[in-house]
This record gives structure tokens, sequence and C-alpha cells, in this order.
């Protein structure tokens, strides 16, 4: 199996500032014709050649996902990150050709809800915005909850508030609103989704109290993608391909991986899909694990990592890649 | 090129045939001289040119005469065909990666004529051809799975993804080897395969699994799978066995070479976008002994596959007992000689 995803060669079409931090993106395929349908709450790994650079960030798609014209992503401005959102902040210019993904979907809709519960914070909105589109057209019982900091930068409260005022309720974070959430939940009907997107924190307010309600793990659905963070650049072993690669203080493993031209498995670059896992040879040293694939005990084994966002900080680490 | 389809039946009189087209394009499964369960899978983009690999679906000589098949099993037993009712929009998908295929890959036999939701399909070969509104059944004589299932070969599990799992929850299934839809709909992953011998404990079906989840939009996999049957029976379904079990019986070393018959899946899978499920569709293949050995690596080969295979896979695909018939009749194609790596023919029929 080759690395990575199914490409696309696309054209950037339109720029909006929706915001002080949130700008929008709209793609159409270079060579003219259709791009594929996806789901709701799939994600775009888009691909931004920075100087010498590769960055591939993924970004859910917000567009209605039968639209086969044009994709469109959202892009929240992150000042104190690696700089991939900054590079589609600063350096993208309309008439720009870029690379993106297949859509993947690992936050998708489960058919089976009666009702579908959405809780969105900040920049997570973006993938219901798909989501409701599909639900839309297929006519599902969909409400959303919708926390963002304040109305300045409520990202597209405009758009759904006119659209589905009965459906849609926001929450300002500075004029002291929040989620009643025990309540929210016990209200629901049976054969309920919960969807939650947005901040780790958000995330996991809202797995705990579901599941201190009773809720079946399998009707609680969330997606938080992980940013690489930054650290103290360390020295890996590939054992496989027979090299020792460095990896940058602003560099993940995986792109240190990919620089040195080895062929790696990825999909989600976001310790979310467990595709590029990997095992640990022999190490020297501490794992900084970030993931959400593997388990604690995996974890603590010491036999894995997921180079997508962990690092490692000590004297030898060798993969079996 | 013109295809032409044979007038053939896969019951009673047995009239199905391969012509020497079908033997030498015929996907003989082992690669090398022995046979084990393995996580074989590979990308599905194409193949050499007029093997079973090249399209997206294959369709052959045999076609028409499937097809027919088919409809007999479905107006015995309608529940060979069943789709719960959230997988219809993963139906919608199934038809549209079946029609779009087909009409790309076979220009002459299939045409789609699209104009937004107005879709337009002839298909030539049954003498098809429909006007609906795309993803609104009441256009369509059945639901999307089963009308385009009616018209391609092979049998087709429609599989939801949830909860880092596989779930059969839709399918159409009249041409398999000894399973049965209506047992298992509903089942995740590691229930359907529950009576598979030996895998579980080599840990294939988790492998298998995590590479499921992750199957792309646009990037397909296949692999294949086989097992042995008497007569070239399409269905050999539990609901039925009381009727193809007793076949095998019947078998005579004067008569193995004409009625038993090699059985090999094409299994395939695609991810379905607008419902992101994943279509598993099972083609299969049948060969008589008698064709088979007309290719001599394959004959060789076969014979040691079986003599060497281990007793728990025999058991389970159902031919331990006629296993010593086997051997006697393709040792005499077997004259120790080396085999070349791979499945491809040594020598082709003119
Ligand atoms: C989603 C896709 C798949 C479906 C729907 C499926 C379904 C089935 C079913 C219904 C059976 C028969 C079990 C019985 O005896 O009742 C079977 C057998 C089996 N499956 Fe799968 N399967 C899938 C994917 C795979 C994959 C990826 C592997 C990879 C190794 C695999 C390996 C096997 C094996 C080894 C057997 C035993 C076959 C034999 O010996 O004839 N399956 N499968």
């Amino acid at each position: 199996m080759s690395a990575g995803t199914e490409k696309i060669a696309v054209t950037v079409t339109d720029i909006v500032k929706v915001n002080d931090l949130v700008t929008r993106f709209k793609f159409e395929p270079t060579k003219g014709g259709l791009l594929p349908t996806f789901s709701g709450g799939a994600h775009t790994v888009v691909e931004m050649k920075d100087g010498n650079i590769t960055r591939l960030n993924p970004y859910s798609l917000m567009s209605d996902p039968w639209d086969q014209s044009a994709y469109t992503i959202s892009v929240r401005r992150d000042d104190e990150g690696r700089g991939g959102s900054l590079f589609m902040h600063n350096s993208v210019k309309v008439g720009d050709q870029m690379v993106v993904s297949n859509p993947v979907n690992l936050f998708s809709l489960d058919l089976r809800a009666k009702k579908h519960l959405m809780l969105a914070g900040g920049i997570g909105i973006t993938p219901f915005l798909a989501q409701i589109k599909q639900l839309d057209r297929a006519r599902g019982n969909w409400e959303l909850h919708y926390a963002c900091r304040n109305e300045a930068l409520g990202s597209y409260v405009d758009y759904l508030t006119s659209t589905h005022p009965n459906d849609v309720n926001v929450y300002y974070d500075d004029e002291k609103q929040s989620i009643d959430l025990e309540n929210l939940l016990d209200g629901q009907p049976l054969g309920t989704h919960i969807y939650v997107c947005g901040p780790k924190g958000m995330i996991d307010w809202v797995r705990g109290k579901a599941a201190e309600l009773g809720w079946p793990r399998e009707a609680v659905h969330y997606e938080e993608f992980l940013a690489p963070q930054s650290g103290k650049p360390f020295e890996v072993k590939l054992a496989v391909s027979n090299k020792v690669i460095q990896v940058g203080e602003h560099e993940s493993l995986l792109e240190a991986i990919e620089r040195a031209g080895v062929d790696a498995p990825y999909l989600c670059r976001g310790g979310a899909c467990g595709q590029c896992e990997t095992d640990v040879i022999s190490y020297d040293g501490k794992f900084l694990h970030r993931d959400h694939w593997l388990e604690d005990n995996e974890h603590a084994s010491g036999k894995k990592i997921m180079p997508c966002v962990s690092r490692f900080e000590g004297k030898t680490l060798v993969l079996d890649r | 090129m013109i295809m032409q389809f044979n007038e053939e039946t896969f019951r009673e009189d047995y009239t199905f045939h391969n012509s020497d087209w079908a033997i030498n394009r015929f996907p003989f499964p082992f690669h090398e001289d022995s046979y084990m369960y393995a996580v074989n899978m590979e990308q599905h983009r194409g193949g050499p040119e007029g093997s079973i690999y090249e399209k997206r679906f294959d369709v052959d000589e045999h076609y028409v005469a499937e097809m027919k098949d088919r409809a007999m099993v479905l107006s015995d037993d309608p529940l060979r065909c069943q789709s719960l009712p959230h997988m219809t929009l993963a139906g919608w998908d199934l038809l549209e990666l079946i029609m779009v295929s087909k009409s790309e890959d076979y220009p002459d036999l299939f045409e789609l004529h699209r104009n937004g939701d107005k879709w337009h399909w002839i298909n030539k070969p049954l003498g098809i051809e429909d006007h609906f509104t795309f993803l609104d059944e009441t256009t369509l004589p059945y639901g999307p799975m089963e009308y385009i299932t009616r018209q391609t070969q092979g049998d087709f599990c429609v599989l939801d993804q949830r909860d880092d799992n596989l779930w059969m929850d839709a399918g159409i299934v009249t041409t398999q080897a000894d399973w049965s839809l209506d047992f298992d709909i509903g089942m995740n992953f590691f229930e359907w395969h529950a009576p598979v011998p030996l895998a579980h404990e080599k840990g294939i079906f988790v492998r298998a699994l995590k590479f499921l989840l992750n199957i792309q939009q646009g990037a397909p996999a296949r692999r294949l799978n086989w097992t042995m049957t008497v007569n070239p029976l399409l269905d050999t379904s539990p609901e039925n066995y009381h009727k193809w079990g007793v076949q095998k019986t019947e078998i005579t070393p004067e008569n193995i070479g004409r009625k038993q018959y090699l059985r090999v899946e094409l299994q395939t899978f695609f991810r379905l976008p607008r419902s992101n499920g994943l279509v598993f569709p099972i083609r299969c293949y049948l060969i008589a002994f008698e064709d088979l050995v007309k290719i001599p690596k394959w004959g060789r080969r076969l014979h040691r596959v079986i003599r060497d295979l281990p007793v728990e896979l025999a058991t389970y695909k159902g031919f331990i007992d006629n296993r010593p018939m086997m051997l006697d009749y393709l040792s005499e194609f077997d004259d120790g000689e080396p085999t070349s790596d791979g499945i491809w023919p040594d020598r082709h029929l003119e």
C-alpha cells in the first residue's frame, strides 16, 4: 500500500475573510471536471509548499457534500502554531494551484440516529456545516448548540441562525453564556446521537458528562484534530530504510520521515486514524505521546509511536520504517 | 471487443462452460505451491489487459446467464436481498459507482447519461433502459442496491462503518460459498467471521479490519479467496444445502474432471463517498478441473496445494471427504517439475 491519500490538483478560486481569526478558501479542480462527492464530517489534507518545507494539514470540508464543483474550508489563524495556518492566511492567493487529498471521513453521521445532537466549539463548527446540508437534503432531524467567544468571532452564526432559526442555539463565552449540558442531554429522545467537535476541554466535558448519564459509547461521536506541536529536535534511526534523520523543532516526526524520502502511510495527520502507527525497535529516552489512537498500555509499552503528532526526547530511537 | 454471452445454466442440466478465452483469464489463486490464510490485499487499480483485474467490475461471457440465475434465486427466496433502513444512501452510492464504472469501462455495453439528478441508464446485454431521478427511490422498480446488483455479476455486502467496525447492514447474496445473508445481517466483522478456522488465532481479522476501515475514496483494494464446488452451481447457500450437499457424494474417478470445480472469488473493497460505507463485491469464477489442468503450471500447483492443505481448511471448505479422489486425479498432472512464481499461466490456449 502506498503512502498517503489520493491527491487532487486544485486552484484557489475565492478567499473570504470571515472574521479576525478565520478565513475561508474555495478550491476548484484545476483540470476542470468534477470533484468527488463526500459525506458530511469528512476532511481533506491540504498540501502547503512553504519554502522548502511541505506541510500537510487536515481541514474539515464545510461545503455541500453533494456539490462537486468546489470544496470549501475555513482556516483559523493560530499565531502560536507551527505555521500551517499562517501560511494559508498570509501566503495563499486567489489563482494559486494547490494539492488536496480525496475526502476522508473520521467523523461521519450515524445514519441510524433518530436525532443528531451537534455540539460545536469555535472553529469546530466546520464539519457540522457539511453535515447539516446532508441532513437537510434527507430531511434528517438535527439540533445544533454552538459555543464561541463572542459575536465578532462567531463564524457562520448569522448564516446558521437565519437559515435554521429553530434548530440553532448560540452561546457567547464573553457574555457568560454556556450550554446547559446536563439538561440538554437529559431531554433527548431515544435514538439520539451526540456529535462534538471543538477544543479538547469541550470534547472531554461532553464525553464525560454523557458517560456519567449512561449514554452508550457508540452514540457519542467526536472529532479533534491535533496539530503537531513543536518541541526539542531529536534524532531517529529508520531501520528498514537504513537512514538516520533529524527531526527539527517545528517539524513532526512524520514530516521528517517524509523529508528523508521514506514512504510512510498516513491519513489524518492528527493522531486519530491510526494509519501511521509505527513499531519501535529500541529506544533510550522518553516518548511524548499525544495521539488518541494508541491505548494507555501501548503508550506505556515503548513499542509503538504515532509519528504524526508524537515526539521523543532522549538518546536513541530506532523505528521499524 | 464484441462480447459473446453464453447460453448456459448453473442448475439442473448444468450447461455452464468456459471458452478458451475464459480459461486463459481465469483468476488462479495460488502464487506458490502451498496455501495458508493471510492478509492478502492489494490495490484494485486495473491489471494486465484482458485480465479479470483490468476493470473495476469485470463483465464476461457468463454475464447474462448469471443474471438470469440471480433472478430465479431471488424469486424463490426474497430474503437473499436485504437492506436495513439506514442503508438506502449507501445503495445509491453503489448504484452510482457501478453505473459510472461500467459505462466508462464498457461503453459498447452500458451507457449512463446524467443531467443533474435526471439519469438515463442503458444496459444493452440485458435489454434494460430506464429514466430515473437520482436519490429518489420511487422512480426505480427496486431499491437502488437491488436495482443495480440485479445487473451486476457477483454478490454484494454493503457495510456500514461505525464504532471502529464494519456492520453487514445490507447485501444481495445469491452466489455464495455456504454462508447466509439472512443469518449475518446486522453482524459486525468479527461476528460474521466467527466460523473461519485458524485465521482469528493468527490475528488476520484484526489486521484486515484496520486495513478496511482506512480504505479511501478512489483507492479500492482487492483479494482472492477460493473453495471447491461440485457442479457449476452458483447458489451454494446454507438455505439450499439439502439440494446441493448430496451432489458432493456423486463424484467418481470417472466424472471428477468434469464435475469438480475450483471456485475462486475476486473480492474487492470500495469506499462509498456519500454514506461513508464500504461495499464488498464478491465475484465468483468457476473452472472445471479438466479445464484447469490444460494450463500445466496450474495442474501441478493445484495438486500440491490440495495435498498439503491443513485439515482444518479442507474441512471448513467442505471437501475433506473428496480430497483423496481429487488428489488421485490431480497427481496425473503433476510431473514434479518446478513451478514459476505468481499466478499467471505458463502457456495460453489458442
Ligand atoms: C468487509 C468485507 C468482508 C466481508 C463482508 C466478508 C465476509 C465473509 C463471510 C460472510 C465469510 C464466510 C464465513 C462463514 O463461514 O460463515 C468470510 C470468510 C472468510 N473471510 Fe471474509 N469478509 C470480508 C473481508 C475479509 C478480509 C479483508 C479478509 C482478509 C484476510 C477476510 C478473510 C476471510 C477468510 C480467510 C475467510 C474463510 C474463507 C474460506 O476459507 O473459504 N475477509 N468472509
